[in-house]
């Protein structure tokens, strides 16, 4: 196992180079002078002009300018947003209330994602199925600030059970509707998958075998079917997270809950492009190691990965 | 050992199947899979079903337990296990009898263990479920179940996990399993159809010693009547959902009424060899004739008329192939940079003859297969010589490589996975003479007709699919698409093993028909021996990537040097069987 | 040993009558055909002739089919569905105002008709979902086939250049480009934007399929035959690989869509010139407790476009993939 975390984060590493390198190049490379490209169509500040030239070290060659870029992340050092705050302190500020909404969106989709995808998989073909099936379908189509609008007038505006912007402090009942909201599109995908995989594994052999036992439906249905209907679960979830970073971005955006994706989504709005390209590397970097931990966590469901030899 | 039986009548039977019907639901409605079909199976007595894919053994099999896949149900008729319906048992009853009265072998032991649990853990859950034991005991009798299943290192390996366990452990572990619960009747379906013959020997003799022992009566699902002979005292021949025949394994196989049994008796290799052999000491003694209803499909009759006109046609030139100390290594790359070299082919040398067959005979990581992708030309050997019609083939590159593709070509095992699924049938033996430029549209055309004419499939076929098309059809075409080019060498790579014995034996007179008629020189790669002997003039059995014996199919059969050779020809079902036929 | 049973009973007639006794079924029960007979059905078959059979008998085929079919008219053709201009002759005095005469849907609030704004921004979410899918099926087939048959270390370096392109949310991506590109914001841009990170995943797809294919025997006969790698790769690898991709670019079509949709309303999208569907959800956003309808109406719009070409992607997914039938 140890040997497998070892590959595993060693794997990172030229992703790691390769991502931040490619943010950097969008930005830095483009034509024109991109510090003023950054601010779009306003007039900035020149002091926060010539701070961000020194930042960003403009008059180094390009490579140069990335390795300086480079060793700033590694001291944790993401610069200066578009106020002049640092980064780190921002984050510091936004990143609990974040950590917060996405963990309740992900026990919402999850929980009723596999619970749903199960029960449909195992009635496959029933109402129950069919009906998930299409209401599955129905929000996969919905982008995620549609869902966000209807979540808010249905359930702010018209029924009056939620508020539809998140008081100060964010406060957890404020954030079960914004998670909910965000939890929607993933859950129906896991929904779908969660179904496909119970179907799969319910007609592989073992599981024929492991009734063949003599175990009961109460055994074979958790212990067989469902943990191996689980890694495809976890798979999709890893590279879901991307999708939750985005989702995450507009939902605080559209319920103002005072998080890294708000601050991020205010700064695309007002067209502060160097904060938005450092929020973005937070994000990026944020994506790449959760997509590590579930890799590690991956290996402990599969032992088929964890003692490769 | 013995005791007598007082009276016949006083044993009931374990196991009734009366008048048994199972259908599977499709698009098209019910289709049935067996129709109505009656077994009788005595306590401690072994019963072989024995048919051909499709023919519903082993849906028979999972419906006793109810464990149907899918859409599938019993739709009437009775099982009655010591007088009680299985058929009517609610889910809770019918786990009290699983596991616990009837334990279940399945056929391959790759697909039969949850990738993601321990062995030991899988042992356990079963002990556990039947209530054999509770608590500590429950782990103890886990490691005395696998220990007596063969596994003499169990307590070691409990926690060891499925993918860490080669084909035959998993095996064990699953009769281990399946005979934890000292049930009364097993069922074994096609339990080791997917191991090496000399695996499936030792490990059907271990069952056998076990179950007797037990005393657990076994129902034995296998698709090779010289196996399901040897290792069954009743056999139930099932052909399209019904029992054509049954009765004691002896009389059935020397006197089979039935002609579908007839034919099954005729094609099955195993028991073809064997009677090759016995035939030579006296056959005529024993005034051996071919079952009826045989219809070609006999293959002591295919190998007779083989060795005739082999006979007849004296072999002239050189050698066909000439294989000199030939060698391939893989490096393995290992996880703690212990990279290391791995020889799958070993020093190995030996010539074919023009117009004869060579077999290449061995088990699987023997070797075999690669030897053929280095004559192919499909991967470059690491040391050695190949010399094809007087050729050193190693330095050849374009037009010279173009020709000799041209006058060798394969055919493969999978019939699935030999044909492209886009491609039509006249495309696809058409693709030869496009590659190599041969003649125009129209003179392609009449060459793919020819062709399908000489594998004996309607040409109408040729602007249909693969799909279309059964395994042994698919495997026609793959060979009609290896003569387009007129070669003089055909590689057949396990070109019939993946076939119905019926079919198989259909394949094998064709290529003898066609290596007549047209002259070829065939390589055979296979891991039947017993095939070698109704097919071939010569034989090489491989073992780790080394020849360990060459000579004439007649002298490895009747005087083999090798305890390896022995050991795979003892390992051929019904070695045991004294057949005069 | 057990004491009760040891041998094989011989001429037990017990109840069924079976056991021991030498059984033969009438030969008119079971009549034997010929081994392996050739039948010449009466329909040709394969992949796409099948896939074809079952689509058409799929309901859901034939729904996403016609509002594809409307959403590509409706795009191509808007005159034909209305004739009021969706930007000029917007008369503030109508700003937020319900349906009137010759305006089914009302106004947004510049006072503009919001149908003719929801037919004249069609045009703008299918250009950006057809230009990224031909980008990123380019892309994807190029990668996902070249790494995947030939391997080695042309599959790890270009599997490590896809993992990057993965590793940053192709929105995130897109939101940073279009940030830089506030100069250039237009259909071809923000396409662009989009297509240069969504393709890994095609890529993926491709590689893993032809990963399987290019095992396949009909392969290894091929290369016997003497035809080159890449034309193996070409005639049958690639062929027996596509399907797979199919889905996916459908699918992709419709995340194109909403990524467009959604960097609009972000306001890093298209420009207020341009008709679109994100801008529009953009500018209603701060009406939606007293004018619900000019947010909710190019929303569905959206979301019935989206709709249609995922379900698209699901049928013929379950038509291609057999795997996909069985769940059925």
């Amino acid at each position: 196992m140890t040997g497998y975390i070892f590959r595993r984060i060693l794997q990172a590493i030229p992703v790691f180079m390769g991502t931040t390198f490619l943010i950097y190049f969008m930005v830095f490379a483009m034509p024109g002078d991109p510090i003023v490209a950054l601010f779009g169509d306003k007039t900035p500040n020149p002091a926060v002009v010539a701070q961000l030239r020194a930042q960003y070290h403009l008059d180094q060659p390009f490579i140069v300018q990335y390795l300086i870029y480079l060793g700033g992340i590694f001291r944790g050092d993401f610069g200066l947003s578009f106020s002049g705050e640092p980064v780190t302190a921002i984050l510091a500020r936004t990143f609990p209330v974040t950590a917060r909404l996405a963990i309740l969106a992900l026990l919402f989709e999850t929980f009723f994602g596999i619970l749903v995808g199960l029960i449909s998989g195992l009635r496959k073909g029933k109402l129950f199925d069919a009906s998930s099936l299409a209401v599955s379908l129905v929000l996969i189509s919905l982008p995620i600030f549609v869902i966000a609008f209807v979540g808010q007038y249905v359930f702010g505006v018209w029924l009056g059970w939620a508020r539809t912007t998140v008081g100060s402090g964010a406060p957890l009942q404020d954030l079960i509707l914004p998670a909910l909201v965000l939890a929607s599109v993933s859950f129906a995908q896991i929904v779908r998958l969660t179904r496909a995989s119970v179907i799969e594994t319910s007609g592989l052999d073992f599981v024929r075998t492991a009734y063949s036992k003599g175990l009961s439906s109460r055994r074979v249905i958790p212990v067989h079917i469902l943990r191996n209907s689980l890694i495809p679960v976890v798979t999709y979830l890893a590279t879901d997270f991307g999708v939750l970073l985005v989702g995450a971005t507009i939902t605080e955006g559209i319920f103002n809950v005072p998080g890294v994706g708000n601050t991020l989504y205010q700064a695309i709005i007002r067209g502060e492009g160097p904060t938005v390209v450092s929020f973005v590397t937070v994000m990026v970097l944020i994506y790449l190691v959760v997509n590590i931990l579930v890799d590690l966590f991956y290996g402990l469901l599969d032992p088929r990965i964890r003692y490769v030899k | 050992m013995s005791v007598p039986l007082s009276t016949s009548a006083a044993v009931k039977p374990l196991l009734e199947i009366k008048n048994l019907q199972v259908g599977f639901q499709t698009q098209n409605g019910l289709v049935p899979a067996v129709n109505g079909i009656d077994i009788t199976l005595m306590p401690g007595q072994t019963l072989a079903i024995v048919g051909e894919s499709g023919s519903g053994k082993s849906t028979t099999a999972h419906a006793i337990i109810n464990l149907l896949p899918g859409s599938g149900r019993i739709t009437g008729g009775e099982v009655l296990f010591e007088g009680r319906d299985l058929t009517q048992l609610n889910e809770k009853q019918l786990e009290e009898v699983r596991g616990r009265m009837i334990g279940f072998v399945p056929q391959d032991p790759m697909a039969n263990l949850n990738p993601v649990w321990s062995i030991g853990f899988q042992v356990e859950e079963a002990i556990r479920a039947n209530g054999i034991a509770t608590g500590k005991e429950v782990k103890q009798h886990a490691i005395r179940v696998l220990k007596e299943a063969g596994l003499a290192d169990a307590d070691k390996r409990l926690r060891q996990f499925p993918h860490q366990f080669s084909g035959g452990m998993r095996q064990r572990v699953l009769i281990g399993m399946g005979l934890s619960s000292r049930p009364k009747l097993l069922i074994a379906d096609e339990p080791t159809s997917a191991l090496d013959v000399t695996v499936q020997r030792v490990i059907l003799d271990h069952l056998a010693t076990l179950t007797r022992e037990i005393g657990t009566a076994v129902l034995f699902i296998t698709h090779d009547l010289g196996l399901a002979a040897e290792r069954a005292e009743q056999l139930v021949v099932m052909y399209k959902g019904k029992v054509v025949e049954s009765g004691p394994s002896r009389e059935i196989l020397e006197n089979p009424m039935h002609p579908y049994t007839q034919r099954l008796v005729a094609a099955a290799p195993s028991l073809a060899s064997r009677r090759i052999q016995s035939s030579q000491k006296n056959l005529t003694d024993l005034g051996y004739s071919a079952p009826r209803a045989a219809e070609g499909l006999d293959l002591v009759e295919a190998a007779a008329a083989r060795a005739g006109k082999q006979a007849a046609t004296p072999v002239a030139g050189g050698p066909a192939i000439k294989v000199d100390g030939l060698t391939k290594v893989y490096r393995i790359r290992g996880a703690k940079r212990d990279a290391r070299d791995f020889k799958a082919v070993d020093d190995v040398s030996f010539t074919v003859e023009r117009g004869t067959t060579m077999a290449l005979v061995g088990e699987s990581g023997s070797g075999k297969s690669t030897v053929a992708k280095l004559l192919l030309r499909l991967e470059d050997a690491s040391e050695g010589t190949i010399t094809i019609g007087g050729r050193d083939t190693a330095t050849l590159r374009g037009r010279a490589l173009l020709d000799l593709r041209r006058t060798m070509q394969p055919v493969f095992q999978d019939p699935y996975g030999s044909l492209d699924p886009l491609r039509n049938i006249g495309n696809t033996i058409a693709e030869p003479l496009q590659v190599h430029r041969v003649g125009d549209r129209a003179s392609r055309r009449a060459r793919v007709d020819e062709l399908l004419d000489q594998v004996a499939l309607p040409s109408a076929l040729a602007t249909r699919y693969p799909n279309e098309l059964s395994g042994g059809q698919r495997q026609r075409v793959a060979i009609a698409r290896a003569l387009a080019l007129k070669p003089e060498i055909v590689i057949l790579d396990e070109a019939v093993s993946a076939l119905d014995v019926l079919v198989q034996a259909q394949i094998l007179r064709l290529l003898a028909d066609l290596q007549a008629e047209l002259g070829l020189t065939y390589l055979f790669i296979t891991h039947d021996l017993a095939v070698v002997r109704v097919i071939a003039d010569h034989v090489c059995v491989m073992q780790r990537g080394k020849i360990v014996e060459s000579s004439t199919v007649d002298k490895v059969f009747d005087n083999p040097q090798q305890d390896y050779t022995r050991e795979l020809l003892n390992a051929i079902p019904g070695a045991n069987l004294k057949l005069g036929v | 040993m057990s004491s009760n049973f040891t041998g094989p009973p011989t001429d037990v007639t017990t109840v069924g009558g079976r056991s021991g006794t030498h059984y033969v079924a009438p030969l008119d029960e079971t009549p034997l055909v010929g081994v392996d007979a050739v039948k010449v059905a009466e329909k040709r078959s394969n992949l796409w002739i099948d896939a074809w059979q079952d689509v058409r008998r799929r309901p859901m085929f034939w729904i996403s089919a016609a509002l594809i079919l409307l959403v590509a008219l409706v795009a191509l053709f808007p005159g034909i569905f209305t004739q009021t201009p969706p930007n000029n002759n917007c008369i503030l005095g109508n700003s937020n105002g319900g349906p009137a005469d010759g305006h089914p849907l009302g106004f947004t609030k510049q006072g503009c008709d919001i149908y003719s704004r929801i037919v004249h921004g069609t045009s703008t979410s299918l250009s950006v979902g057809f230009i990224v899918i031909v980008l990123t099926t380019t892309l994807g087939i190029l990668f996902g086939a070249f790494a995947g048959f030939y391997g080695g270390w042309v599959d790890a370096v270009l599997s490590r250049l896809g993992d990057i392109f993965f590793s940053i949310p192709y929105i995130l991506a897109a939101v940073v480009i279009m940030s830089v590109l506030s100069q250039y914001r237009s259909v071809w841009s923000i396409s662009l934007a989009i297509g240069v990170f969504a393709w890994p995943s095609t890529a993926r797809v491709l590689r893993s399929e032809i990963l399987r294919v290019k095992n396949a025997d009909f392969v290894m006969a091929s290369t016997a035959l003497g035809l080159s790698r890449f034309k193996i790769l070409l005639k049958h690898v690639l062929p027996n690989s596509i399907a797979p991709v199919i889905v996916i670019t459908t699918i992709s079509l419709a995340g194109a869509i909403v990524a467009e949709a959604s960097l609009s309303f972000l306001g890093v999208g298209l420009g207020s010139n341009i008709m679109s569907w994100g801008n529009d959800i953009n500018q209603a956003q701060n009406d939606l407790r007293s004018a619900p309808q000019t947010l909710i109406l190019p929303s569905i719009a959206l979301s019935v476009t989206v709709f249609a070409f995922i379900s698209l992607g699901e049928v013929v997914r379950d038509a291609l993939d057999p795997k996909a039938r069985a769940l059925r």
